[in-house]
This record gives C-alpha cells, structure tokens and sequence, in this order.
C-alpha cells in the first residue's frame, strides 16, 4: 500500500497553507516531516487524514483516488501534540474505541489491547481515567489508540513536543521498535533536526507550506539539495556567508578571504552562499589549512557538556559550537577558524553546487 | 483580626432576615401575624402548609409551574445542544453577528411579547396549555443556554472531535457518547438557567394562562379573598416556593459560577 499525494495546494482565504506537494509514501516507512512552528506540518497532515480537504490536487491510496472520502471511512490513526483522550472512558476503553466501532469480537479486541498495552507500558493503568494518569502517560494511551487499530497510515503530529525532557527521551527511543513492529505508513512531524535524526526513516523538510526536499534522512542532513534545507536541517542555526567569486578566491566585503579547494575552482565568476555548521567552527586550527578569521563575541551559553558563542565576523552573525566550557567575555575579540572541506556552497538561486561529502567521497 | 468573620456574618444576616421572616410568618396563625410582634411563632401552626397541600387552586399550581419548567428545561438544552456544537466548532457567514444576536433577545422586557404571544397563543389554541408557557419562555432561555453551553463546548479541545471521527464515530454517536459527557456539568449548569429563569419568571406565565396551566407565582399575587389576605398561607406558599430552587442549585454548586461567566472561564 502506498500514500501518494499530487499537486496538493490548502487554500485559506488568501494564504497557501501548503502549496504544490507532491510527496509518495510506502508501506513500512517511517517518514519525517520536518519544520519550523507555522510551515504546514499540520496542515499537511490533516490532508492526509482526510480531516480537510485539499483546495486543489489529490489524495491517493494505492491509485485509488481519496480525495473527498471522510475520515471516518479512512485507514487512518493521528496523535496529536496535545494529549487527546476520552476523559469519560477508562484507558482500556479509549484504547478500545477504535475497535468497538469497527465491531470486532471481544476477545480479539482483549487480545489487541493488551498486547499493546504491554508494548507501551500501559498495562496496570487500563482501568484509570486518563485524567488520573500523568503527561507521558496520556499521550502513550493516544499512542496506544492510534497503534491498535493497525491502521494503514499513522500520524503522529510532535507527539513528545509537550512532555518533559525526561519521558521524550523515554518515548523517542521507545517509538523507532514500535514502528518497526508494525507495517504501517507513520508521518512523524517534528521541529527538531535532532530528533529527525534520531529516527531515522525518511524526512521531508517544510517551508512555508512547500517540501523542499524529500530523502532518506541522513542524505538530506548530509547533502542538502538548498540553502531552505540545509538551514531547516540545523540546530543551531546553520553559519553562512554570502561571497562574491572572482577568479580563485571567495570574497567577503574584501574583508574575509577564502581560498578555493577541490571542485571550488570550477564554478563559474558569481556570487554564492557559503554555509557550514557550528560544529564546523573552531576555536583552535583544526588543521593547517584552516582559515582564522577575527570576530567579536556577542553572547556566550554554556550548557554544560558544551559552549554555544555567537560572534560577529564583519556584520554576520555566526555561532560556534564547541566541546566543553568555554568562557568569553561579551564583546571580546576572538579568532575563530573555518574549515573549507566542510563548506556547503550554494549558487545565487540557493541551489547546492558543492557539498562536503561530495569532496570526501572523490 | 480576631473579628473578621463580623462583617460576613452581619451581611448574611441581613440577607437571610427577609426570607426568615417568610418562614416565621408561614408557621404562626393570622392573628398573631395581624396582633402582635412577634420574632418566633408563639403559637406554631402547620396549618398553612396543610391548606396548600389539601387545597388543589393551591397545589395545582405548584404542579402547572413544574411541568412548564419541565419542559422548557429540555426545550431549551435539546435545541441549544446543537445550536451551541455549531457556534463553538464552524465558522459560517455571519457566525458572530448572529450569535449576538441571540443575546440580545433578552433585551427587550418580556411585557413587550405578552401581548403578541397572548393574540398569537389564543388564535391557535395554545391558550392555557403548559406547552404555551414553555414555548415562550423559550424566548430567553434559549439563547442563554446556547451562550452557555457554547462556553462549555469550547473549554473541549476541538482535537477530541476530530481523534473520535477518526477514530470511526460517526457524528451523531460521537456526540451523545463522548461529547455529552464532556459537557455534562455546562448541561447542568444550562438546564439551573432554565429552570431559574422559567421558574421566576411572572407576566408571560400569568398572561398566558387561565385556569388548566395557571402557575403558582400567578396564585399567590391573586390571592385577596372575601376575607381579606390570607398571610400565613401565602407566607408557606412563598416558602414552597424557593424550595425547589434551592434543592437544584444544590446539585450544580460547584459549577455555578462558571455558569454566571457563560461558561467562559
């Protein structure tokens, strides 16, 4: 079984909530749709769901068109970022809902609760309300809802957004065995590069209602196909530097040179972005090739295992993620170092025209 | 601050000394309400209480207000119930303006409708019936529950609804079985409303009825017989009166206040 949506656009008054997605999804496939607070995840999903209806474009389940089919008469399940339960019903019976309705016998509905029950740690809470029960017990017994019916598609809206640190650590390394158990299509959409990561599976990003990229997750962390992705697959904020190429070097308001390495030469006389993650930024030389730059700190965090500082290389702002704690004093002049094989260089249209793996892999 | 229950204390007791004095009157006999001052019955009598039990132009009324109230009651939730779901969950051409104007239904004193209502009722044959007195006091209880249970309905994740339908409910069962009892302290809250408002509620009651569904608030104010008023009794009626409000309220208690907010809290 496959989910495969065409052209689809989300109209709402003037503004495209989604706009020309075109996305297919496999059976047993766990995918990621990743982006920042407003950019369609959502939206997206509850096209999926059926629970809207696209303004223009299909839906389709295995070349059959679904377009206009209600949610009630969809293979689907969805947790969302809230934790939605029926205060009225025991954990048992908000697990069992599903399958009450699809007017299943009763032992196999006591076979299918339970066993998930057992999956998600639920067992000894069955006969609670959920109102007893706490965060992350809520939301594993909307997890366990939306798992039991085995529906062909799963979708999970941030479901460990509002839980403490703690119980998302719990879950999120709980969720890829669950997958993995069942045969399902799951969407998982999530704001944080980290977590997309952690999952693996496939990722979409998503930017003001447009997929910019749609891969494997590693691929689309390593090779991003855009400046859009590359910035939306990096946390912290990926650095960049726009650059004018002239003949063999790269220059910055005359101000930060950098030299031309690999395939750089090649490219045509222009300009171009030049964008590396803050891991990529250095306080020592990395290596002899490594290019110093001056800069100013603006703000230094500490968060323990690490140091964020932010500096100011000639009127952009950069951030430096390094290992360890490392104070600096606001406003003091530092040098920093860049590594040119970890360069992204992107064109004037944003388009990626040399990447790091790229000169690993040659 | 050793006195700081003084001021509450006082201000109760000056609320509660009118309806003592209802009290004390219903259980003293004529004469001595007429004769002497007096701050307890001096003379305790149940007597007033047992003409109103034994005499039907009295206890009958007490039954017409309630089968209207009745009525009303579940007029007034079972129409809002819907009304309310769709205020709370769609938008639609005019949702806002229409929704205030249901408010503003209550603005204008219901002596402006007892006369269209008493041609209108007396033209079809609705004249003294239970049902007419409902119907028209649906005029203000309606909106109020719909602005009511409105408040209640949105305090429900609207997420609830769309994690049932996917679930598989259809809308209908998904309201009577989950959605209803989400709401079930607002449904309480409404139908106190309802019943206070109908209960209380004097000219379009006393306007549109004769004999057969003459309410008990329209008894009391026409009592003046040949012999003059009859305090005692009328001083029992007016105690049997605030019974029944007095034991509904017991039951929304802790909802109440949420209820005077329209359910917006």
């Amino acid at each position: 079984m496959h989910l495969s949506l065409r052209q689809v656009c989300k109209k709402v008054g003037n503004q495209f909530h989604i706009a020309d997605v075109s996305l297919t999804f496999t059976a047993g496939t766990l995918n990621i749709l990743l982006g920042p607070t407003l950019s369609g995840k959502t939206s997206l999903m509850r096209l999926m769901a059926g629970l809207d209806r696209p303004t223009s474009g299909s839906i389709h389940v295995d070349d059959r068109d679904v377009t206009g089919v209600p949610v009630q008469k969809r293979n689907v399940a969805m947790v969302y970022q809230q934790f939605i339960n029926y205060p009225n019903l025991t954990v048992y019976e908000n697990i069992a809902s599903p399958l009450r309705l699809a007017r299943l016998p009763k032992h196999e509905i006591d076979r299918r609760v339970d066993k998930v029950a057992d999956l998600l740690k639920l067992a000894p809470l069955l006969h609670r309300s959920p109102l007893e029960l706490s965060g992350g017990q809520q939301q594993r017994t909307a997890l366990a809802r939306a798992l039991v019916k085995e529906a062909a598609l799963v979708l999970l809206d941030e479901p460990l957004a509002n839980l403490d640190y703690k119980l998302r650590e719990e879950l999120r390394e709980e969720l890829p065995r669950i997958f993995t158990a069942t045969g399902s299509i799951f969407v998982y959409a999530t704001t944080e590069p980290s977590e997309a990561l952690l999952l693996g599976g496939a990722t979409a990003t998503l930017h003001e209602g447009r997929v910019t990229q749609f891969g494997p997750t590693v691929d689309v962390y390593n090779r991003p196909e855009n400046l859009i992705s590359a910035e939306l697959f990096s946390d912290p904020p990926l650095n960049t530097l726009p650059v004018t190429k002239l003949n063999n070097s790269m220059l910055y308001k005359s101000q930060v040179e950098l030299p031309l390495i690999d395939r750089m030469p090649e490219l045509p006389d222009g300009t171009y972005t030049v964008a590396f993650r803050p891991h990529h930024l250095f306080l020592q030389r990395p290596s002899p090739a490594a290019i110093g730059v001056r800069a100013e700190v603006v703000i230094a965090e500490i968060t323990g295992s690490e140091s964020y500082i932010h500096v100011d290389v000639a009127g952009v702002r950069w951030v430096l993620l390094a290992p360890g704690i490392h104070a600096h004093e606001v406003g003091s002049a530092i040098e920093v170092f860049l590594e040119p094989t970890t360069f992204y260089i992107f064109d004037r249209h944003d388009r990626l025209v040399v990447s790091p793996k790229l000169q690993t892999t040659r | 601050m050793r006195f700081k229950w003084l001021i509450p204390a006082i201000y109760i007791l000056f609320l509660l000394l009118p309806i003592y004095w209802l009290v004390n009157m219903s259980l003293k006999t004529n004469d001595e309400i007429l004769s002497v001052f007096s701050l307890w019955p001096h003379n305790l009598t149940l007597d007033n209480y047992r003409v109103i039990f034994t005499d039907a132009s009295w206890y009958s009324g007490y039954i017409n207000s309630m089968i209207y109230v009745t009525i009303n009651v579940i007029i007034s939730v079972s129409f809002a119930l819907p009304a309310a779901y769709a205020f709370s969950r769609y938008s639609f051409v005019g949702d806002k303006h229409l929704f205030f104007w249901l408010l503003t239904n209550r603005m204008a004193p219901p002596a402006v409708f007892a006369l269209p209502f008493f041609q209108l009722y007396s033209s079809i044959g609705l004249f003294d019936t239970h049902i007419a007195v409902a119907i028209a006091h649906c005029l203000f209880n309606l909106p109020l529950a719909v602005w009511i249970l409105e408040g209640f309905m949105s305090g429900v994740p609207k997420e609830i609804d769309e994690t049932a339908f996917i679930d598989g409910y259809s809308w209908p069962r998904f309201f009577v079985r989950i959605f209803i009892p989400n709401i079930a302290s607002g449904i309480g809250v409404t139908a106190f409303f309802c019943f206070m408002f109908s209960w209380v509620e004097l000219l379009l009651a006393r306007t549109l009825t004769a004999v057969n569904a003459k309410p008990i608030s329209a008894i009391m104010t026409r009592t003046v017989s040949a012999s003059g008023l009859d305090w005692g009794v009328l001083a029992a009626a007016g105690v049997l009166t605030i019974l029944p409000g007095t034991l509904v309220i017991w039951f929304v208690r802790n909802h109440i206040a949420k209820g005077f907010a329209l359910g917006r809290v």
